[in-house]
C-alpha cells in the first residue's frame, strides 16, 4: 500500500505483470474512487466551460465525453480531465485526485453567474473495468443496460442509487469507468470481480497507461509545460471563438516554434528498468533532462520512458543515454504509442 | 514459506550458503515473494572487496529497485550471469538457480554470527 493523493492505495494486489496482462488479454478492475467528480449545471454551462477548458465543448452531443485540459494563463497544465455532456446545460467532470481542491477553486473563481458547480467527489465510488472482456463483464451484471459508445456516458437509477458508466479508461484497452454511491462501492467492486475482473493496483495502472503514452499529470504534464510541448495539441481547440484561458500563450508558442517536446524513449538493448527522474544524456555526454515516466514494459519486456527533449534531439531515431545509478543505457526516440493492439 | 535449515540468513532477507571459504548469496523465498516479478538484476563486479552491509547489487521488480548487501566482509568471486538472461530465476528458484553472487569470505567463521533457519522464521513470523 502507498499514500496517493491522500488515499491509501495498493501498488499491486498480486503482481504488476499478472495484473497488467489481465487487462491486455482479459479484464481487470481498478479502484478509482480517489478521482474527483464535479457537476456543472445551468443555462450556458457549455458556453462558459468553453472559455475555461482547452478542448471544444461544442463538439459534444448529449451523452458524449472528451479529454481536455485546464490551463493556466501561460498555457501550462493545471489538470487533464474528462468531461461528459450529460444533458443540455449539465456537465459531468472527472478530475485527478490530487487536483480536486485546486480545480474546484479555479473553476469557482471564474464561474459565470447563473451556473452551479458542485464537488461530489466524496459521494461517489469509482472503478475502471478495462480489457477486451470488459463489456462482457458489464453485460453479466446489467443485461438490460447498454454500454455507451466510446467516450460516451450514461447515468441511470438502480435499486435506490444512481449509477454512472463512461466508456473511457487509462489503459489503451476497451473498457469503462463505473461510478456508484460511495457506500456501495466495495459491493460493486466485488460484483465485478465475481464476473471475472481481476483486481489491479497502481503499478499496473502506470505500466498500462505508459505503454500507450497516456500522460500522467504531475509527471508528464506540469504547470510549466503546455499540451503542445506534450504532443497533445489535438485536444486544444485553438480556433475556438473567444479563446480559452491559456490559448493566447499556446498560439504564441505555436508561432514561435516549440523548443522542447515530450518524446517516447525505448531502450535499444537490455537494461535496468527506466524510472521517473533518471537523468537523460546526449550521446556526447551533455545532461539534457530527466525522465518524466519510465517502466519496464510488461507487454514488450523493454525499457520504455518519456522525457522532454530539445526539438533538435526529439526526432525519431535519435539516440540518448539514460543514467541508472551511474550506468548508462542507450535509448532511442520512437513513435508514440509504444504499444498497439496486435 | 520455504526456509531451508542448511543455510544462514541476514535481517536484509538474504541467505548465505558456505562452501569452503566461499559463500553463495541470494534472497529468501519471503523476499522474492514481497518483491514479486524480478525483471532486472545488477550484479556486483568480480574482485570487488566489500565490508558487511555494503550495497553491492540491485534487484529490480516492475515497481521498485532494491539494494542487495554484502552479508559479510570479503571479495566477490562471481555474479550469477544466468540472471542477466532470466532474472525471474530469483522468483522461481530463490535458493538454487536464483543465487545472485558468490563471495570469498575474509573470515569464513563469521557465518556463524548470522541467523539460523529458526531465528529467520521467527523474524518473518513464519
Amino acid at each position: 500500500m502507498v499514500a496517493f493523493a491522500g488515499w491509501n492505495m495498493p501498488v499491486q494486489y498480486t503482481s504488476i505483470i499478472g495484473e497488467h496482462t489481465a487487462v491486455r488479454e482479459d479484464v481487470g478492475i481498478f479502484d478509482i474512487s480517489h478521482m474527483g467528480q464535479f457537476f456543472l449545471e445551468g443555462e450556458g454551462a457549455e458556453t462558459w466551460l468553453n472559455t475555461i477548458l482547452a478542448n471544444d465543448v461544442n463538439k459534444l452531443g448529449i451523452g458524449e465525453g472528451q479529454y481536455t485540459f485546464m490551463l493556466n494563463e501561460n498555457g501550462g497544465v493545471i489538470d487533464d480531465l474528462i468531461i461528459y455532456r450529460q444533458a443540455e446545460g449539465k456537465i459531468f467532470l472527472v478530475v485527478n485526485a490530487s487536483m480536486i481542491d485546486v480545480d474546484y477553486a479555479w473553476l469557482s473563481q471564474h464561474l459565470a453567474e447563473g451556473l452551479a458547480l458542485t464537488n461530489e467527489s466524496n459521494a461517489w465510488a469509482g472503478m475502471a473495468v478495462q480489457g477486451p472482456n470488459s463489456s462482457a463483464a458489464f453485460a453479466k451484471l446489467f443485461p438490460d443496460q447498454e454500454l455507451p459508445a466510446r467516450n460516451g456516458m450514461a447515468m441511470w437509477p438502480y435499486e435506490g442509487e444512481t449509477l454512472c458508466v463512461c466508456r473511457t479508461g487509462y489503459t489503451g484497452e476497451d473498457g469503462f469507468e463505473f461510478f456508484s454511491s460511495a457506500d456501495n462501492g466495495s459491493a460493486w467492486f466485488q460484483r465485478f470481480i465475481d464476473v471475472g475482473a481481476k483486481p489491479c493496483g497502481l503499478g499496473a495502472r502506470d505500466s498500462l497507461r505508459l505503454e500507450v503514452c497516456y500522460p500522467l499529470n504531475g509527471s508528464d504534464l506540469s504547470p510549466t509545460r503546455t499540451p503542445l510541448q506534450a504532443g497533445l495539441g489535438f485536444f486544444c481547440a485553438l480556433d475556438k471563438e473567444g479563446g480559452f484561458i491559456g490559448s493566447d500563450a499556446l498560439i504564441t508558442q505555436k508561432e514561435e516554434g516549440l523548443k522542447e517536446r515530450l518524446v517516447a524513449l525505448k531502450y535499444t538493448g537490455r537494461g535496468a528498468p527506466p524510472r521517473a527522474h533518471y537523468e537523460v544524456y546526449s550521446k556526447d555526454g551533455n545532461l539534457l533532462s530527466e525522465l518524466t515516466s519510465g517502466v519496464l514494459s510488461p507487454s514488450m519486456r523493454e525499457g520504455i520512458a518519456m522525457a522532454y527533449l530539445p526539438v533538435s534531439l526529439a526526432k525519431l531515431g535519435t539516440l540518448v543515454d539514460v543514467d541508472v545509478r551511474g550506468r548508462r543505457f542507450e535509448a532511442k526516440v520512437v513513435k508514440k504509442p509504444f504499444y498497439k493492439k496486435p | 514459506m520455504n526456509v531451508p535449515s542448511n543455510i544462514r540468513y541476514t535481517s536484509d532477507h538474504e541467505w548465505v550458503l558456505l562452501e569452503g571459504d566461499t559463500a553463495k548469496v541470494g534472497i529468501t523465498d519471503h523476499a522474492q515473494e514481497e518483491l514479486t516479478d524480478v525483471v532486472f538484476v545488477e550484479l556486483p563486479d568480480e574482485g570487488r572487496i566489500c565490508d558487511a552491509g555494503d550495497p553491492i547489487a540491485v534487484v529490480e521488480s516492475v515497481k521498485a529497485a532494491s539494494d542487495i548487501y554484502a552479508p559479510l566482509a570479503g571479495e566477490i568471486v562471481a555474479g550469477n550471469t544466468d540472471l542477466e538472461g532470466d532474472p525471474a530465476l530469483i522468483n522461481t528458484d530463490p535458493y538454487g538457480a536464483g543465487w545472485i553472487f558468490s563471495i570469498r569470505l575474509k573470515d569464513p567463521s563469521s557465518v556463524e554470527g548470522l541467523m539460523d533457519a529458526d531465528a529467520y522464521s521467527a523474524l518473518i513470523g513464519n
